[in-house]
Formats: C-alpha cells, sequence, structure tokens
C-alpha cells in the first residue's frame, strides 16, 4: 500500500502529486489495452478489401439534405483507430492529459466505433436508423431520470419511478381506448402516476417511512394491479388495448438538418416533451427561487426550515411532480411507440433511468446525455442482432443484456465518487 | 422609552420537565445582553420560543412595548429578529449569496436576482466589517468566515434583535476576538444582541448585562460591570465551582506513548497527520492544542487503531502498535475518549450498563464462555452510576435518554475505571456545562496523578492552558512546536494555533503572567 522507498519527510504537495501520477499511468495503461483489444479483437478478424458501408440517409421518404454513405475500409479504418487510441495512451502514460476522465469518454467512443466498423464489415448498417432509435430507447429512460432528479433533488429518493411509469403505460392505452383520445391517454398516464406520488409523499415525508421500502411497496403494487388488469379486462376485450400511437411529427426546419434533423426533429409529441421537461427542470433548479429552495430542502432542510422555507410542502411538491412526470413516460411506451400493453413492458427502464440520473450527478442536462448512452446501447444491441451471427459471432441472449451490462460498469466504474443532496433520503423531523 | 423585547413569565413544560419556569427577560435598544446557564437549564428552549419554534405555555412577549405573537421563524424574521444557530445553518453546496437569500429571494420575473443579493452583501460587508466572497461556495469557506455568513444573513433581513447561541464554541481565539469587534460595532449602530453562553470570560468580556439561569428559573440579572466569573459560576451552578484545577506540578515518569514521522490520510485521502513525532511520558498531560481540522482528529484515530497509519511508528509503553486492531491498542492500556461522544463514543439506543462494558464485555467476570453474566453487567453499571455521579433514574435507561454531560461521564465511567497506562482524551469537555467540566478534568488530573500518560486533544484553548504540563502545538498536521505549559502566555499559543512559528509567537505576543492558569471555563 505504501511505498516503502518514499521519502519520510513526505510534504503534503509531493504525496499528491504522487498519488496524481500513479492515477495518469493507469489511465495510460487502460488506454493502451483499449488500442490493443482493437488491434487483437478486430483488426485480426477483419481481412483488406472488406468494406464498411454506413448510411447516413432516413429510409422513409422525407425530405432531408441527401448525404452520401460514409464508406470505409475495414483494415485500414481499424488501424487508424487502434494507432489513434495508442497515441492517445503513450501521450497519457508520458505527459498525461488535465481532463483524463473527458479523454476516457473519447477512447471509449472510439472502442464502440471500432466494434461497429468491425461488425459491419463487407455489410452495410444504417447509422442514422440506430440513432434514431437511440433517442427513441432513451425517452422512457430519461424521463425516468427526469423523475428521479425532482425528487431527489428535493431530499426523497424515488426508486417507486418503474411502477409510476408501468401504471402509466397502462392507464394511458386504456384511457385512449376508450376515449378514443391519445390526449387524454397522456392525461391519464399523468394522473395514475401522479397519484403514486402523492401516496409515496405521504408514505416517505409525513409518516417517514423507509423510502426504498415504500418505493418498492409502490412497484410491486404496480406490477401486480397492472398484471391482473391486464390478464383480467385487456386480453379479454382488445378494443381497451388499442389506443393507438402518436404520429411523428416533423418539425418545419430542424427537422432538415442533416443527421441531427431526422434524429432529434422527427418524433414523437412525447420525445419534444421530454426535450422541453429536461430544459424546464434545468431552467427552474439553477435559475428560479423554486430551484433554489428544493436544492436547499435536499442539503440541509432545517436550514431552509429556519428561514421559514416549508420543507414538506416544497418535498409533497417535487415528488407529485416527480411522479407525473414518470407518468409521461410510461405512456410513451404505449401510446407513444407500440400502441399496446404488455405485462411488465417498462423492463426496469425506470430503473435505468435511476442510473442514469446519478451518472449524470443529479442535473437534468447530464441525467439526459447519460440516457442517451443507455439508449445508445439498447439501439446497438437490436442492430447487431439483426445483423446475424456470422457477423457478430456473439450469442443474442448476451446482446440483450448488454444496456444493463452497461448500466453496471457505468455504475461501478465510471461514476465512481458522485455526491448525491446531502439529506438524499432523509426524513425531516420538525423538532 | 419601551425596551426592544420583553419577555414576561414565559412558561414551558415539556413532558417530565419544566424547561422554562416564568421567566423574565428584557433587552434594551443597543445592548449586548448575555444569557448564561449550563446546558439543560432552558436556554436553547427560551430562544426557541422567541424564534417561533415552539410556543409558549404561558407568557407574553412584548417587542418596542407591544404584545405579539411569534408563530414560526418566518414570523420572527418579520419582526426583526434573526438568529445564528450554534450549528450552522448554512448549504455547503450553495454560494454565499445564495445561502443569505434563501427565503427572502430577489427575482426578476421568474429569475433569481443574484447580482443584486451580491451588491447587497457587499454593501452589508462594508458596513459592518464582515468581509466575505458573495459568490463564493460555502463549502470553501472557514468557520469564522461561514459564521460572518451567518451575521449577513441576518443583517440582510434588516433584523435589529440579534440571538446568537454559542457563537464562540468553533471559533480560535482570533477568530473569537474578530467576531466580539464586529458584535460590538453592530450593538454601537443600534442593534440588540441576546448572547446565549456558558462561557463566563467571554460573558463578563463582552456583554453589557447577564441574566443567569438554572434549572428553567432566572436566577441572576446585573450588569457585568460588576459582576466577577466566581459569583456568575456560583450562580449558574447553584453551589461553589472550583474554576481553577487544583494540580500539583508533573513528576514525567519514563515514556509510555511515543510516535515517530507519522503520517496518516484523512477521508478524503489528503495528507492529514505529516511527519508527525511525539513523546508521551507516564505523569504528565500532554496538550495538544489547535484549531480544528489540523489533523487532531486523524491522529487521534491512528494512535487508536481506527485509522491506517500511512508511514511512521507508533509505540505504547516500548511496544510496536503501528496499525494494531483497537482491541489490541485497549489492551495495551489505553482508554481514548472519543471527539464524538454519540458517533464513536456509545451506541446511543443501548442502555447505560451495555455501553459500560463495550470494550470488556469479552472477558470475565461479563462473559462466561459464550454467554454474557448479565448480573455482572448491571452490578457494575449500578456501582459506576454512583462513583462517577452520572444522573440517571437506573441503568437500563438507553443512553440516548442522557444529556451531554451524563452520557460523557458514562463514557469517562467506563474508560477510566480499570488501571491504565495512557489516556487520550479528544476534546473531553466539548458542548459541555460548568458542573461536568469540572467533574471531567479532575478525573484527568487524578489519572495524571497516578501515574497514567494523558494525551490531551482540545480545541479550547484554555483548557489546554489550565490543565497541561506540555503543549504541542499543530497546525496544518505538523507539530510547530512543543514547550513547557509554564513557558508560553495563551495568547503566544493562540498566535502558533494560527500557523506562526515559537519564535514568531514568543516575539509578537504578552508574556506568561503569573494568573494564567486560573481560568478554565
Amino acid at each position: 500500500m505504501t511505498a516503502t522507498t518514499a521519502p519520510v519527510n513526505t510534504s503534503l504537495g509531493a504525496y499528491a502529486a504522487r498519488r496524481e501520477r500513479r492515477k495518469t499511468i493507469a489511465y495510460g495503461i487502460f488506454f493502451l489495452l483499449v488500442a490493443l483489444a482493437i488491434a487483437l479483437l478486430f483488426v485480426r478478424n477483419s481481412a483488406p478489401g472488406m468494406e464498411s458501408t454506413f448510411k447516413l440517409n432516413p429510409t422513409t421518404k422525407e425530405k432531408v439534405v441527401p448525404l452520401g454513405d460514409l464508406v470505409l475500409p475495414t483494415q485500414a479504418a481499424l488501424i487508424v483507430l487502434a494507432g489513434i487510441v495508442s497515441v492517445i495512451g503513450l501521450y497519457q502514460l508520458v505527459k498525461g492529459f488535465k481532463r483524463a476522465v473527458i479523454v476516457l469518454g473519447i477512447v471509449a467512443l472510439l472502442f464502440v466505433f471500432a466494434f461497429l466498423i468491425w461488425a459491419v464489415r463487407g455489410k452495410s448498417i444504417n447509422l442514422l436508423g440506430i440513432l434514431t432509435f437511440t433517442v427513441a430507447a432513451a425517452t422512457p429512460i430519461a424521463f425516468g431520470a427526469m423523475s428521479g432528479v425532482m425528487c431527489e433533488r428535493s431530499g426523497v429518493v424515488n426508486i417507486a419511478i418503474e411502477g409510476m411509469m408501468l401504471t402509466g403505460a397502462m392507464v394511458a392505452v386504456v384511457f385512449a381506448s376508450i376515449s378514443g383520445s391519445l390526449w387524454l391517454g397522456l392525461l391519464g398516464a399523468v394522473i395514475s402516476a401522479g397519484l403514486l406520488g402523492v401516496f409515496l409523499a405521504v408514505l416517505a415525508i409525513h409518516f417517514r417511512v423507509d423510502q426504498i421500502i415504500a418505493g418498492t411497496a409502490i412497484n410491486i403494487f404496480a406490477l401486480g394491479i397492472t398484471s391482473f388488469i391486464s390478464q383480467r379486462f385487456l386480453q379479454p376485450t382488445p378494443a381497451l388495448n388499442s389506443g393507438g400511437v402518436f404520429a411523428k411529427i416533423a418539425i418545419p426546419w430542424l427537422s432538415q438538418i442533416p443527421i441531427i434533423g431526422p434524429v432529434f426533429f422527427n418524433q414523437s409529441i412525447i420525445i419534444y416533451i421530454l426535450f422541453a421537461t429536461v430544459i424546464a427542470i434545468h431552467f427552474m433548479l439553477f435559475y428560479t427561487r423554486w430551484g433554489l429552495r428544493t436544492r436547499a430542502v435536499g442539503e440541509h432542510p432545517r436550514a431552509a426550515d429556519t428561514l421559514g422555507v416549508n420543507v414538506f410542502k416544497i418535498r409533497y411538491i417535487n415528488v407529485i411532480i416527480g411522479g407525473m412526470i414518470a407518468g409521461v413516460g410510461g405512456a410513451y411506451f404505449t401510446i407513444g411507440s407500440v400502441g399496446r400493453f404488455d405485462e411488465a413492458i417498462t423492463a426496469g427502464k425506470g430503473f435505468i433511468g435511476l442510473a442514469a440520473m446519478i451518472f449524470g450527478r443529479w442535473t437534468p442536462l447530464g441525467a439526459y446525455g447519460a440516457s442517451l448512452i443507455f439508449g445508445f446501447s439498447d439501439a446497438l444491441q437490436a442492430r447487431l442482432q439483426v445483423l446475424g451471427k456470422t457477423q457478430v459471432p456473439i450469442p443474442s441472449e448476451w446482446l440483450l443484456i448488454l444496456p444493463y451490462l452497461v448500466t453496471m460498469i457505468v455504475l461501478a466504474g465510471v461514476v465512481g465518487k458522485t455526491v448525491a443532496p446531502a439529506a438524499d433520503g432523509k426524513p425531516y423531523i420538525k423538532d | 422609552m419601551a425596551p426592544v423585547l420583553e419577555l414576561r413569565n414565559i412558561t414551558k413544560q415539556f413532558p417530565g420537565v419544566l424547561a422554562n419556569d416564568h421567566i423574565n427577560l428584557t433587552l434594551e435598544e443597543g445592548e449586548i445582553h448575555a444569557l448564561l446557564g449550563e446546558n439543560g437549564a432552558g436556554k436553547s428552549t427560551l430562544m426557541n420560543i422567541l424564534y417561533g419554534l415552539y410556543s409558549p405555555d404561558e407568557g407574553e412577549i412584548l417587542i418596542h412595548g407591544q404584545a405579539t405573537k411569534i408563530s414560526g421563524p418566518t414570523d420572527a424574521i418579520r419582526q426583526g429578529i434573526g438568529m445564528v444557530h450554534q450549528h450552522f445553518m448554512l448549504v455547503p453546496v450553495l454560494t454565499v449569496a445564495e445561502n443569505v437569500m434563501l427565503g427572502e429571494e430577489s427575482t426578476r420575473g421568474l429569475v433569481l436576482d443574484r447580482k443584486k443579493v451580491a451588491a447587497k452583501i457587499r454593501d452589508l460587508s462594508q458596513r459592518h466589517g464582515l468581509e466575505v466572497d458573495p459568490d463564493i461556495k460555502v463549502e470553501n469557506l472557514s468557520v469564522g468566515v461561514r459564521q460572518r455568513v451567518e451575521i449577513i444573513k441576518v443583517l440582510y433581513r434588516s433584523a435589529n434583535i440579534l440571538i446568537l447561541d454559542e457563537p464562540t464554541a468553533v471559533l480560535t481565539p482570533q477568530e473569537a476576538d474578530d467576531l466580539f469587534g464586529i458584535l460590538r460595532s453592530l450593538r454601537d449602530q443600534g442593534v440588540s444582541i441576546i448572547f446565549i453562553s456558558h462561557k463566563l470570560r467571554e460573558v463578563l468580556d463582552l456583554a453589557d448585562r447577564v441574566t443567569v439561569i438554572r434549572r428553567g428559573r432566572v436566577v441572576g440579572e446585573m450588569q457585568t460591570a460588576g459582576a466577577s466569573q466566581a459569583m456568575l459560576a456560583e450562580l449558574m451552578v447553584g453551589r461553589q465551582v472550583a474554576l481553577t484545577v487544583d494540580k500539583e506540578t508533573a513528576t514525567a515518569g519514563e515514556t509510555v506513548l511515543s510516535f515517530e514521522n507519522l503520517k496518516v490520510l484523512d477521508n478524503r485521502l489528503h495528507v492529514a497527520v505529516d511527519d508527525a513525532s511525539l513523546e508521551v511520558r507516564a505523569g504528565e498531560i500532554l496538550g495538544v492544542a489547535g484549531v480544528q481540522g489540523n489533523g487532531q482528529t486523524e491522529l487521534v484515530e491512528a494512535l487508536t487503531g481506527l485509522r491506517t497509519v500511512q508511514d511512521g511508528k507508533v509505540f505504547i509503553a516500548g511496544q510496536d502498535v503501528t496499525n494494531a486492531s483497537p482491541r489490541k491498542i485497549t489492551e495495551c492500556g489505553v482508554s481514548h475518549i472519543p471527539e464524538d461522544r454519540q458517533e464513536d463514543g456509545l451506541v446511543l439506543s443501548f442502555p447505560i450498563y451495555d455501553n459500560l462494558i463495550i470494550n470488556t464485555y469479552y472477558r470475565p467476570p461479563f462473559a462466561k464462555g459464550m454467554v454474557v453474566n448479565e448480573k455482572a453487567i448491571v452490578g457494575q453499571a449500578d456501582g459506576l452510576i454512583e462513583e462517577f455521579d452520572i444522573r440517571t433514574p437506573s441503568a437500563a435507561v438507553p443512553v440516548s435518554n442522557l444529556s451531554g454531560g451524563n452520557q460523557q461521564k458514562v463514557i469517562v465511567a467506563r474508560e477510566l475505571n480499570r488501571p491504565i497506562k495512557l489516556l487520550i482524551a479528544n476534546q473531553p469537555t466539548r458542548g459541555l456545562d460548568v458542573g461536568s467540566i469540572e467533574f471531567i478534568h479532575q478525573q484527568l488530573v487524578h489519572k495524571r496523578d497516578e501515574g497514567a500518560a494523558v494525551l490531551l486533544v482540545s480545541a479550547e484553548l484554555d483548557e489546554i492552558m489550565g490543565l497541561a504540563d506540555r503543549i504541542a502545538v499543530i497546525f496544518k498536521g505538523k507539530f510547530t512546536a512543543v514547550v513547557d505549559a509554564d513557558e508560553v502566555s495563551k495568547e503566544q499559543v493562540g498566535l502558533m494555533m494560527a500557523g506562526n512559528s515559537l519564535e514568531e509567537a514568543l516575539a509578537n505576543a504578552p508574556k506568561r503572567t503569573s494568573k494564567e492558569r486560573d481560568i478554565v471555563t
């Protein structure tokens, strides 16, 4: 643990510098290993003359400024990538980057790119399709993350996001089917998940029930009741389970920008609601009175209380709004994408949303960025399966766990020490 | 003219305790009025009533002669009452400006007007000598500056009645002097101040008038001009109190504890103790003086086996105990009174008798093979409660129900009831009242006289000056000086605590006078 050769009289600065140096070297070695992996796994398993084609135009007939396909000579491109990563590694080893974590992100990106080039060797893949699917797959995760940001910034851990989304998903489709209006379906989802938010708030804030247990109870309840209603009513009466789907809306001008246009601005209205939500929470949290009070209450409720801030009111409102946001995310599963409800349709996306919130350091923008990473791994997994076993000799079961694997690696490794709001999960007791 | 504030017959009953019993208090405009009393005397209850956190069962509050009801903090603030709490009410991750405006935000439309608040803070800083940068995060500020932020918070709300609850508990002597200067200047500008304290010297030094309360009742009210420490102490405790520690000159024996080139990291893995060496001999009290957060916590944890030693060696009675387990160190004859009694010293939900055997439970007579011997455990507890004067209805009471002073006595009883070679006491009297302090000081001296080596770590300079035979000053993890206590004055040690070298301190502060040892409260 300690270097015995260290001089006895180590000054504070020198010691810190030595620790820094050790970290720098560790990063450098890791980058070189990545370069080696690219060489051994991908370069070796490709042949000269092969090409990897990435299509950059949408498959549907939308008006976009057309782009040529990106065609790369597989082996040469991989060698170049391995080279770039080893140069980065060597520089890190010798001199060291100022912000190694960002470089780590870049290296990870390059590795993924190398993997893609290798996976589509001799074939073509629609990159735009992957990216569009990424945004779609990230949407419910991001709603979950936003719900988490709202609750946890005010000091209440909301592990019930999954259950809230599941409830919202079912209520949305049932309301839409009965009323014939997708908007009423969305409203139903918001209200039902908001009510679960009320329930969580009462348990966590008023009765000071352990917040993990309260959240778990809500999750179990939501899973049970939605499965019951699904089996008992939705399956025998399909008319209750066919609410339709929000149509894609192309935003004028913006949707015609190459790549960004079709990926971000030709999507369902619910995805636009997400963009508005992310920006609104960011603005609210950091620029308004409400945000200042929310952050204060999440960090040091007693301090806020002594200045006349009503801790309970702030927490109630934030948790209920958090529930409503999760409801919109739930609606996306049904009336935002497939149009029908199936048991446990949310498939853990609420929990991944929580991971995205942590990865994004409890900030709305960061959490959305993290959601996109999880969405990308989801999209990648789907496309790789389509490419087939000969291209990617990894069993499809393994590919399916990719998004969850990414979640675990991110939470355990990359995130490291993030600082949650200091009073997160602690009930406030006014004496 | 009517007084700024008048409390009449304030009474508050809690289950089993009459916390305030018909208390009267008047605060004149532009005076500093000290509220003096032991812990649990009812000072905090009274101030919480004034700040609207409790409502009194009886009695009335008059502000500028008008009877008024205070229904909560917002109401108190609106009526011009501001409070600086003992534990700072600041949000570390927010900036100074954000902390100051919280609850009373300036906005332009929806958006917080940080610039306007910052300008107002700068204005207040300048007018009252409270220098602070409004845009810096509070977590990056020293304790002294944080307190300035608390005062600015109160002034920002245009309070003219300022309540300070034990404001010097966390300050260095120099910071306390600065604070007193600020408070005097505020008084001269017409602010009326209630100063809560149990430190006699401060009360006499700063306040114009003092009200003493004991067990919920006012037992005296006087001008400080005619008062003496002995008189106030007697009023406060209800009996004569020894303000001086009665002790003979030390007769130091052989070295019991020694450590060399010790290096220890803090929780953030920064170096907290840096190349520190020291020897403590049998029969002496070695006082480690230093402002909180200069590595004392980590040093004590390393010596008691609670924190990894990175470099260097620790010897106790000649035995190498570097990175030994806490139990091994305990069995070498070491007692430890930890800094945070509730966090590290006690299991709060356990009864007294279990807390008393928490480091000896595995030995007979408390253990009989695999089972515990309840009879022996409870029997010992009854004896120790008697011997150490722990005030409790029974040994089965959870320690969480005891007052701070009695909790500390439980720890002292556990640690000192066996023969020991070394006592390591970290802030043993923090937050305690005069009576308990007196008791614990006597115990420390008693152990010294029995021949134990005592390492006393304290942020209270008075305590170090009163008890220590030798003084080691710690600054940023290094011992800057180790001197005989008789050779230095309090001011000189104060300067060294702030980072000056021994030579600078000796040159720039008044020399020791013969009365230096007199006062320890």
